[in-house]
């Protein structure tokens, strides 16, 4: 009975973070069509609601109530699995995440080993989606998407060991606290590791498949890749997991390199004791949403890469560089 | 200790379950009418030649293959770093040994062209 009452607190818990969770990934696809729109010069989704507001509600309505298309030709039940394992482990990344000092799920101190873990799942519902499409272009898109999530994926795991080098724990609550120190935004880590800062967001985009790095998706070459068969909420559910998955993005750069939910002006004289009554989580949301940004800022700004280039940076520049700062990191702590 | 994780289960338990639900609305609340040509693959408005199932670069498995060492790798790495502070120097020294035959094999890849793409 005990047990029973903890699952269902635990459940509860799970949906307070959930809920709010697919609300922003809901905004967050008017965000990116309004501030795509605006760089474009354009006035951008304007109908539905008060300046578009309900925009992400009527299409979710929409998808909900579209067919949903089962290719003659394709496996069915991967077809229908691909999906379900895209969005699962972008939700369930967020169980260890720290919203505020103390204010987890599951404080667990393999809390980075778990989420490196998950965010490679991801990579299957993509792979399995392609292949069970048993169509070209999906196919084709499965591929070239699993040889770059996997090159970035390498990236991105050197840059998670600096980091746990610097902060000496896989906890992500210990990593902000870490942080913590008598020169507030100067303290964090994006000063002292700047490139392994720069090579984790940059390998986050690739790794979530966005432009520019979207050569998976490649509208002009093949169409829309591996969902080019899926239509209707089956669609929506990959939408929903890449979305999902770059608010995660964002959200774990805020944490491991601007502090978390720690304020910028922590131990500055004055400045420190006029925003001090700020509650954490506001910092926190506030730096994930200038992380968040910067993803549709780049949407807008940058062309697509070619493959070949694509590579190339994550081979033969981004894991030297790592490389290169965990021997020089590794110096720095045992000195 | 082990406590600590049930919360993890019981999210990744209903991570799936939302998953199936949202799926399994879009069948309940959508139009089911089946067409010969809508179910085929599609190609660009014209019948597929062959499967769908082709042969391709033979440098997406070598990817894969640098991938599995490199992982193997990071997940040597991680305990290392979270007790750097505790083994000192000489824990350092030994890691870097094993870093410097990775990045031997690494060079030797590198020169081998196993990363070019054209």
């Amino acid at each position: 009975m005990d047990l029973f009452l903890d699952i269902l607190w635990i459940v509860v818990k799970i949906v307070a973070i959930v809920l709010p969770l697919m609300l922003c990934v809901a905004y967050y696809t008017l965000a990116e069509r309004k501030v795509i729109s605006y760089m474009q010069v354009r006035i951008g989704p304007n109908r539905v609601g008060p300046r578009g507001s309900l925009q992400p509600i009527a299409d979710a309505m929409k998808l909900m109530c579209k067919e949903i298309i089962l290719p003659r030709s394709a496996n069915k039940t991967l077809f229908l699995l691909a999906p379900m394992l895209s969005i699962g482990p972008a939700l369930a990344a967020w169980a260890v995440f720290p919203f505020d000092e103390g204010v987890v799920l599951a404080d667990i101190n393999a809390g980075l080993l778990y989420l490196l873990a998950l965010t490679s799942i991801g990579v299957y519902g993509v792979i399995i989606a392609g292949w069970a499409s048993n169509s070209k272009y999906a196919f084709l898109s499965a591929v070239r998407l699993g040889a770059q999530v996997v090159a970035y994926e390498i990236a991105m795991g050197f840059s998670l060991v600096v980091v746990l080098i610097a902060s000496g724990s896989l906890n992500l609550g210990e990593i902000v606290m870490a942080q913590q120190g008598s020169w507030g935004f100067f303290n964090w880590f994006w000063l002292p590791l700047f490139p392994i800062f720069i090579i984790y967001f940059v390998s986050g985009v690739a790794e979530t498949n966005r432009a520019p790095f979207d050569v998976a998706e490649g509208e002009s070459e093949i169409v829309a890749g591996f969902h080019v068969e899926y239509s209707g909420m089956t669609f929506a559910v990959f939408f929903l997991a890449e979305y999902a998955n770059m608010i995660l993005i964002s959200a774990l750069t805020a944490i491991m390199f601007l502090g978390g939910w720690l304020s910028p002006f922590h131990g500055v004289p004055i400045l420190g004791a006029i925003f001090d009554w700020i509650p954490g989580f506001i910092w926190l949301l506030l730096k994930t949403l200038v992380v968040a940004f910067l993803f549709l800022w780049f949407r807008a700004t940058f062309p697509r890469y070619r493959y070949d280039q694509i590579m190339r940076l994550g081979w033969k520049i981004f894991i030297p560089i790592t490389i290169v700062w965990i021997v020089v990191a590794g110096f720095a702590v045992v000195v | 200790m082990l406590e600590n994780y049930l919360p993890v289960l019981v999210f990744m338990i209903l991570a799936a379950v939302i998953g199936m639900v949202m799926v399994g609305l879009g069948f309940v609340l959508g139009t089911r009418k089946p067409d010969d040509e809508k179910e085929s693959p599609y190609e660009c408005g014209f019948e597929a030649f062959e499967d769908a199932r082709i042969k391709f670069d033979v440098r997406y498995y070598l990817v894969a293959i640098l991938f599995i060492i490199f992982d193997l790798e990071i997940a040597f790495f991680f305990p290392w770093a979270v007790v750097l502070d505790e083994i000192g120097m000489v824990g350092y020294l030994v890691m870097m040994v094993f870093l410097a035959v990775l990045t031997i094999g690494f060079i030797y890849e590198w020169k081998k062209g196993a990363l070019e793409w054209e």
